[in-house]
């Protein structure tokens, strides 16, 4: 069985999830007082940065199947797109404004793009 | 574990050897999307009423499926399929994984949702609160076993199934995938092993 190389997608997202998570929880347990956001924001940077080059990478890929990612990646999209927005009302309703709110909205906008992706590689590299 | 997964894509040979037998169905279930719209509506009422009760029945309801779920898959049910023969497997797995595509997910909203909301209304989640460090091991427990079910674990599951549509799945791939499904769904059950015992402490006080 011939077999051909691809970026190590799942690894990176792994990290860029446990990023993620990181800043949010380094946020939740110091509410509802101030919140020093150095480190979230570095930590959401990193996730983003991750991710970033997680798509880069799958779209320099050689031989993968593309069109199988997005047929699987655009409907997860839209679930996750659903789930991360149940999640962002439940802030903005509680009252979380400013910069914890833009924080908390690219984690979650980071969160909403990544599982789909994750999901659309892990089907497509077997079609 | 993570070392182990496979960082290559495998073509499908032109006939893969001994593919087991598969009945016809669907990835998503696509009869149950109407449920899982109406629980998720009920969910946002819920926020939205901001009423103990219905944030509570939300909470510990699908706080405790989402429990027993990981628990189940875990323990039980997950060293089972990996006991199985192909075919009874495959079997199995075109019934129960559909569902849990479903299930799994709405579950896990309306607990974090409705657990957001009701510590936000009771002060559980403040940091002055008595127990905060209890609050933030649960965020920490949480949290973890969302990077393993959403990197792993879910992406795992999706691909299996899309496997078995294939008119010649492959033994081979679906063994992998199952594997990462079964070592995963092990994790994420004693995760919830730490999330019990932070739960009960947290409610007593």
């Amino acid at each position: 069985m011939s077999e051909r190389r691809l970026p190590p997608v799942t690894e990176l997202g792994v990290v860029s999830m446990a990023l993620i998570v990181a800043g949010g929880i380094t946020i939740a347990a110091s509410l509802p007082g101030d919140v020093a956001l150095g480190l979230p924001v570095a930590l959401l940077a990193a996730s983003a940065l991750v991710m970033v080059a997680n798509v880069v990478a799958l779209a320099r890929a050689p031989g993968f199947n593309r069109a199988a990612f997005f047929g699987v990646a655009k409907w997860a999209l839209l679930a996750y797109c659903v789930i991360a927005g149940i999640l962002w009302f439940v802030f903005v309703h509680d009252g979380t404004r400013g910069g914890v709110l833009a924080v908390l909205t690219l984690s979650l906008v980071v969160f909403a793009i990544h599982v789909p992706l994750l999901i659309g590689f892990t089907v497509a590299r077997y079609q | 574990m993570l070392a182990s997964m496979t960082d290559v894509a495998v073509p499908v040979p032109a006939a893969a050897p001994e593919a087991p037998p598969r009945p016809d169905f669907e990835i998503v279930p696509l009869r149950g999307i109407p449920i899982v719209g109406a629980v998720l509506v009920a969910l946002v009422a819920a926020i939205l009423a901001n009423k103990l009760w219905a944030l509570e029945f939300f909470h510990v309801a699908a706080g405790g499926l989402w429990t027993s779920f990981d628990l189940f898959l875990g323990f039980v049910l997950g060293p089972i399929l990996g006991r199985l023969a192909i075919p009874a497997r495959v079997e199995l797995t075109t019934r129960l994984m559909p569902k849990l595509l479903l299930i799994m997910p709405t579950l896990v909203t309306c607990t974090l949702a409705s657990g957001w909301q009701l510590g936000r209304l009771l002060g559980t989640v403040e940091s002055g609160y008595v127990n905060h460090s209890w609050i933030v091991a649960s965020y920490i427990v949480v949290g973890v076993m969302a990077v393993i079910a959403l990197a792993v674990l879910e992406p795992a599951n999706v691909a299996v199934l899309f496997e078995l549509k294939k008119p010649r799945p492959d033994p081979q791939i679906i063994g992998g995938l199952m594997k990462r499904f079964i070592y995963t769904a092990g994790i994420t059950g004693a995760m919830q092993v730490a999330t019990l015992i932070i739960m009960t402490k947290i409610a007593t006080g």
